[in-house]
């Protein structure tokens, strides 16, 4: 340290360095504000599975179980349904939903028909877009969104659509299949939404 | 001591003695005079300069309201839509406050995009006003915000839907977007954490935000003196004995007469509103929000409140084949550009390494990554105004055709987009959208190089009336 220059050295470190521990503790208590933020406990305990019981649900037939504070929908596909969505393969963006698999589609609902039983879709009913809740349009024939629809489903908010699969069409802002959530029968007329057998 | 030096007040009065003794203990006369009987604002205001002085009117009116609807409205979820049902039938002229707050809302926006319309026409925001302009984007950044957090509060279908769809937009960022949108909420869907939080947003901290960037705004403003519609500067031409501008008369009484005016007929069309059409068609308050939020069922048409659908609009025109066939040959062509016109070979590597990693972006994350990012941009693209502009005059009176046609473009299909944005989408519309989406983006893209080629008049020394 040199005692010639005018600043006085040992000083000025000392500023920085109180600076610095100031900052430091004022960033620091930042760190209990942001956290209150976060989901409290009961919102992160009120994520537990929930049953469905599917036998009243006809061919066609499509119903809404609340999981987590989302819509889980569960189809009953016809055997037409099942048929279009093998027709569906070339005009979706993801047909063997290989994105983000882990995800997305848990490994026992990774085939054509993204469920366990072909017959029963089981998907959380909300848009990989923005999150919307899409519509049902099940019915095949001509919409003002798609001159050859084959039917799916139809995301009033910005367009995108989805078939029988809930398989993302191409060049929709949906860049992904809807989400099949975690799910195991626990007999023929009865799932569980929420856990798997993996888990279980 | 400095405070016995102050000369006493004259000219009040009874009140000459009361306001000595403040003015010997508080900067009141110093105050008066710099900020009003002795501000001297251009002599040619016309009639755009009113709406900063009725944008100021109506932040007055939504915190007076504001504060009143807070004495009975409930942020909680299971109350909260029945609060406001209770304030519009039960509470003794609830419903006139509350109207008061929710066409207030819009026509804050209508006020303030004229007032910000104003700035482009007359060149305000050039040097040495970049500063005030940044404030004045800080506060439209603030009244969109506070908008945001106030439309969830009636906790109708529009409200859950919109705050879905736009915290959803977090959801898009790479890496960190998923629990970004998680802490955003508090709760892994928009709930009653989500809605308790926006009210203290909304009645607290973007309240104070606001209030002290209008200061800020002022004060900016009072230091470097208005601009006018002839975009000269009133302080070059000033008297040789008193130093005061040529042009320039004192904003008290002339102005502060000519704004009480304004307020005056802005409350007859504010009041037509509010007793005979409060929810304008469903512009103002839309019809699906008098329903109560339901979290399972999205309601068959959604679409933002008027004042955020042009940039709604650029977000659902953003879809894989406007990024591939639009927005990547964009990027290339405008990189190119800058790269023909940059003398320094650092600054053109430098932009073509951008250009580079952007076509990369661009190529490989999900078109909804763009789609936000692109209305992310269409409102921030504003602070760069001041840079952007190039022109050798600052006022529209003096430029050349190419601007006029840019500006009057740039309305026409802020207008196009946001009436899309309205409306449910269609192949049509989409394509319509996505035409106005690139209009918009060239606006501001091409403006440094016609705004300086354009065929400029020569600007007057003093300002103009008739």
């Amino acid at each position: 340290m040199s005692n010639q220059s005018r600043v006085n050295r040992k000083r000025r470190s000392l500023v920085i360095a109180s600076a610095c521990a100031g900052g430091a503790s004022a960033l620091a208590t930042a760190v209990p504000f942001a956290a209150s933020m976060l989901p409290s406990e009961r919102a992160v305990a009120l994520g537990a599975p929930v049953e469905a019981e599917i036998g009243q649900l006809n061919p066609g037939e499509k119903m809404t179980v609340e999981w987590r504070g989302q819509p889980v929908w569960i189809l009953h596909r016809t055997k037409e349904m099942l048929e279009e969505i093998e027709r569906t393969d070339g005009k979706v963006a993801d047909p063997k939903s290989e994105r983000k698999k882990g995800e997305l589609t848990p490994e026992y609902a990774r085939n054509e028909y993204r469920s366990i039983k072909p017959e029963y879709l089981v998907v959380v009913g909300i848009c990989s877009h923005l999150g919307c809740s899409p519509q049902d349009k099940f019915k095949p024939g001509p919409e003002a969104f798609e001159s050859q629809w084959t039917g799916g489903f139809y995301c009033p908010c910005h367009g995108s659509l989805f078939d029988l699969a809930g398989r993302v069409y191409k060049n929709k802002p949906a860049p992904d299949n809807l989400k099949v959530p975690p799910y195991t029968y626990l007999s023929d007329t009865r799932i569980l939404i929420g856990e798997d057998k993996k888990r279980a | 001591m400095a405070a016995a030096e102050k000369q006493a007040v004259t000219g009040a009065g009874p009140f000459n003695g009361l306001l000595t003794w403040i003015d010997q203990r508080f900067p009141l006369m110093q105050t008066w005079r710099s900020h009003l009987s002795e501000y001297y604002a251009p002599k040619n205001f016309n009639f755009w300069y009113y709406f900063g002085s009725l944008a100021l009117f109506v932040l007055v009116i939504q915190i007076v309201t504001g504060i009143f609807l807070t004495m009975n409205y409930k942020p909680d979820a299971a109350q909260a839509f029945a609060s406001v049902e209770y304030i519009m039938r039960e509470v003794p002229w609830g419903w006139w406050i509350r109207y008061m707050h929710s066409t207030g809302a819009s026509f804050f926006f209508i006020c303030v995009y004229l007032h910000m319309f104003r700035a482009m026409l007359y060149g305000s925001y050039r040097n040495p006003r970049e500063l005030l302009w940044i404030f004045g984007m800080l506060i439209f950044l603030c009244l969109m915000a506070e908008a945001f957090f106030g439309y969830l509060l009636p906790w109708g279908q529009m409200s859950y839907w919109g705050a879905q769809v736009i915290v959803n937009l977090f959801d898009a960022i790479p890496v960190i977007g998923p629990d970004l949108a998680i802490w955003i909420r508090g709760d892994f869907v928009v709930s009653d954490a989500t809605l308790n939080r926006f009210f203290a947003y909304h009645v607290i901290a973007v309240p104070l935000a606001l209030l002290a960037l209008v200061v800020a705004h002022l004060l900016a403003l009072h230091e470097v003196g208005s601009s006018n519609p002839d975009g000269v500067e009133i302080k070059n031409v000033k008297d040789p004995k008193t130093g005061r501008p040529l042009d320039g008369i004192p904003f008290h009484p002339y102005y502060t007469v000519k704004d009480t005016f304004g307020v005056v007929v802005f409350l007859v069309v504010f009041s037509m509103v509010v007793f005979f059409a409060p929810d304008a068609g469903g512009y103002f308050l839309e019809h699906n929000n008098f329903i109560p939020a339901d979290p399972l069922k999205t309601p068959a048409h959604i679409a933002p409140v008027w004042y955020f659908t042009p940039y709604y609009s650029i977000l659902r025109a953003t879809t894989d084949e406007f990024v591939l066939w639009v927005l990547a040959p964009g990027v290339v062509a405008f990189a190119l550009l800058l790269i023909w016109s940059m003398k320094k070979s650092a600054t053109r590597i430098a932009v073509g390494v951008i250009a580079i990693v952007l076509l990369a972006g661009l190529l490989s994350l999900d078109a909804k990554v763009w789609g936000v990012v692109l209305m992310a941009t269409s409102v921030m693209i504003f602070f760069f105004l001041p840079w952007l502009d190039r022109s050798p005059v600052r006022s529209i009176r003096y430029k050349g055709p190419i601007t006029k046609t840019a500006l009057s473009l740039f309305v026409i299909v802020f207008f196009v987009l946001g009436y899309l944005g309205t409306e449910s989408v269609t192949e049509g519309r989409t394509l319509a959208a996505q035409v106005g989406t690139a209009v918009y983006f060239l606006f501001f893209f091409l403006m440094p190089w016609y705004s300086k080629m354009d065929k400029c008049l020569p600007e007057p020394e003093r300002v103009t009336s008739k």
